[in-house]
């Protein structure tokens, strides 16, 4: 099939730019994301990431003192340095909030009230007034700040604002929530793929329709009784709840998978008179290691990146809060403009899930394919 | 007891448990009630085949039952109470939100949502299956464009929050704009365009899942019909849409239906980028509004999510018979 393209190279041409593109799409938000997150506020407002490897143009402001001043022909004059340390470079300069940076350094700024100020790239400026001059003047100017990266927003994050504690929380919810939902499931999906008695069809068409029960009606009920049995809103509870949620799709995925298993294996297994127990625990789990681990994978994304199950079965305070919750209800409201930390957030909680997929990748891809290609 | 050492005790109790339960009840039904031995044993191994099937299934039935069936009826009688649920008001509760122009707005946004996210998905998916197949790098270029796969609705509302910031020193739409000397605009709250804003996220999220397993479906095609299409002069533009197309046409109805569910059950994205403010609430997340506060009315939004996802359970079961004949 290479052939079709292969043999035009104007068409080959076309694929692989069309596929940078696309790919480069779909990368560009999250590699500024992940920019952002290194870089300090000041520069986050000062330039877009896509210029954070180069130097960012920021404004100050120095307040000279007007008692230096001494009387230069009928002119006052200040003379001084803006930089309490030398090494910086002015790039614009300005005497007035509303323009300041309205002179590149080097020239010299016409002032109200005939006053008049130049600045030089070096920092030196001269400040001359034909009126004695009264109150401490302001000269605004601008430098090239350094191009900084650290990981002191990954630091506030983690030691200032709790997200440790929602970190340990996710966790906590994710792993019971992968593991016990498999062992229930690899059972009976292993009585609906091998095991003969009346109504398996009937509940494996139930299986298929559960997939798509909307969430949203499990809410208020599941709630209800949860606060009836008096486990109300607690990590048991959401425990259960995604136990419950995560069951047709695992029940489904390991059927498929363990149906096409070679039936001679387990049935001279059952003739030499091993008990379906037996062979359950002893060659089918063995050999549908696939099958589990990809399932076992979409339980554990699916579990680690919620938020409607934690904000319904989770408690609202702020101890049990999950990461999502976090940043949804918490950190967008009292953080929302302060870029860099809301990036530091948002990389902490999708880092597990981006190290999980990338690593794990194949098995999702064939957990996929299973559930859905015929 | 912190969430960690409770989380570890859970998985040990709940693993524990259900190993114990699994085990222990099999050793009775073959030791205890009916081994497969003695004067009766042909006898009790039929009985015990007959009873063995529901003790490996009764663990996940009850949690299915409960966690999912249950709510269905649970979730519409509650829908007929009042708010508190002590009062039983018919279908109060529906009529008064049908008149609402908020579940209006929702209802028309969810139907948008609908029209356009699997559509645009499948679309995507598609044509990077097609195109990434004829590449050399074409697995690097499906896991980076499958990546946004793994990330939380919320982490990718974040991502594109800053996509769209109203700052152009932030915001890359903005900073596009500006290049070409048009004003900063906050994108999220341009009247009916910003629901579309909205979508991209999901469509940016569910691209990969189309793509792999649409890809999966293109390997599956037979070459000799694509061969004999080429010997017979076709252009790879009819190649794809008059052969490829058409044989896993079955697979593309089927990605489709999964991603509208999927539409039908998301209430992240809104949540997150702008809390169904400016005209852009969807059904989900009108629920969510009502919850904690309404009961009634938040089990009837549940309920009509319920009634629009049923011509798709329906589809399944069909789909899943038919293969299973």
């Amino acid at each position: 099939m290479e052939n079709i393209a292969g043999s035009r190279p104007a068409l080959r041409w076309v694929t692989n730019i069309s596929v940078i593109l696309l790919v480069l799409i779909w990368l560009l938000p999250t590699i500024g994301l992940l920019v952002s997150s290194f870089r300090d506020r000041d520069q986050i407002s000062a330039s877009g990431w896509w210029l954070s490897a180069f130097a960012v143009e920021q404004n100050f402001g120095v307040k000279i003192a007007a008692d230096t001043a001494t009387p230069e022909g009928d002119l006052f004059v200040i003379k001084g340095n803006v930089f309490e340390e030398t090494g910086s470079e002015v790039i614009r300069f300005g005497g007035s909030r509303s323009a300041p940076t309205d002179y590149a350094a080097g020239e010299t700024a016409a002032l109200t009230r005939d006053r008049a100020l130049t600045v030089q790239v070096n920092g030196d400026f001269v400040y001359t007034s034909p009126a004695e001059i009264t109150r401490n003047p302001t000269v605004y100017f601008s430098l090239a700040s350094p191009p900084d990266f650290s990981l002191d927003n990954y630091e506030t994050i983690m030691t200032s604002s709790n997200m440790d504690r929602a970190f340990i929380n996710t966790l906590t919810v994710t792993i019971p929530a992968t593991i016990i939902p498999i062992l229930i499931a690899a059972f009976a999906a292993y009585a609906l793929a091998w095991m003969d008695f009346a109504g398996r069809g009937l509940i494996i068409a139930v299986v298929v329709g559960l997939l798509v029960v909307p969430l949203q009606l499990a809410l208020v009920p599941l709630l209800q009784f949860h606060n009836k049995i008096g486990i109300g809103q607690s990590f048991l509870g959401i425990w259960m709840a995604h136990t419950g949620f995560g069951l047709p799709l695992a029940i489904y995925l390991l059927r498929n998978y363990m149906v096409g298993l070679p039936r001679d294996i387990i049935e001279s297994a059952k003739v030499d008179g091993a008990t379906d127990f037996q062979v359950f625990t002893k060659i089918v789990l063995p050999l549908s290691f696939p099958a589990l681990a990809s399932f076992a994978i979409f339980q554990f994304l699916w579990t680690w990146n919620d938020l409607l199950v934690a904000k319904v079965f989770l408690p609202s305070n702020s101890e049990s809060w999950v990461m999502t919750v976090k940043i949804a209800d918490d950190l967008l409201g009292s953080r929302g403009g302060d870029w860099g930390i809301l990036a530091a957030a948002a990389f902490v909680s999708i880092a597990v899930p981006l190290i999980v997929f990338f690593t794990m990748q194949r098995y999702l891809v064939r957990g996929l394919l299973a559930g859905s290609v015929k | 007891m912190s969430p960690m050492m409770q989380g570890i005790v859970t998985v040990f109790f709940g693993v524990g448990g259900c190993v114990a339960y699994f085990w222990l009840s099999n050793l009775a039904l073959d030791k205890v009630f009916f081994p497969p031995r003695g004067p009766h044993a042909g006898r009790n191994i039929n009985r015990a085949n007959v009873i063995r099937p529901w003790l490996f299934l009764l663990p996940a039935l009850s949690a299915l039952g409960l966690y999912l069936m249950y709510p269905v009826v649970g979730s519409f009688v509650r829908s007929l109470h009042n708010r508190s649920g002590d009062e039983f008001v018919g279908f109060d509760n529906y009529s008064t939100m049908f008149a609402d122009p908020g579940f209006q707005t929702a209802f028309t946004n969810n139907f948008l949502w609908i029209l356009f996210v699997p559509a645009a998905s499948t679309f995507f998916g598609l044509l990077v299956a097609q195109l990434t197949d004829q590449l050399k790098w074409g697995n690097i270029a499906k896991s980076l464009i499958f990546m946004p796969m793994a990330i939380s609705f919320v982490g990718a509302s974040l991502i594109w929050k800053f996509v769209y910031a109203n700052n152009a020193d932030v915001g890359l739409i903005n900073a596009i704009r500006d290049m070409f000397g048009a004003g900063p605009i906050d994108v999220l709250q341009v009247g009916f365009w910003n629901n579309f804003f909205l979508m991209i996220i999901l469509v940016w999220i569910q691209t990969g899942f189309a793509m792999v397993i649409l890809s999966g479906a293109l390997r599956g095609i037979p070459e000799e019909t694509v061969e004999a299409a080429i010997i017979d002069g076709a252009n790879p533009f009819q190649v794809f849409f008059k052969i490829k197309v058409p044989q896993i046409k079955g697979t593309i109805t089927v990605v489709w239906t999964t991603i509208t569910i999927l539409v039908l059950k998301v209430f992240d994205i809104v949540y997150t980028m702008t809390g169904g403010n400016f005209g852009t609430d969807i059904l989900p997340s009108y629920m969510m509004s009502y919850m904690f506060r309404d009961d009634g009315r938040a089990t009837a939004v549940a309920f009509v999510i319920m009634l629009i996802v049923l011509p798709v359970m329906i589809w399944n079961i069909r789909q899943a018979r038919a293969e299973m004949r």
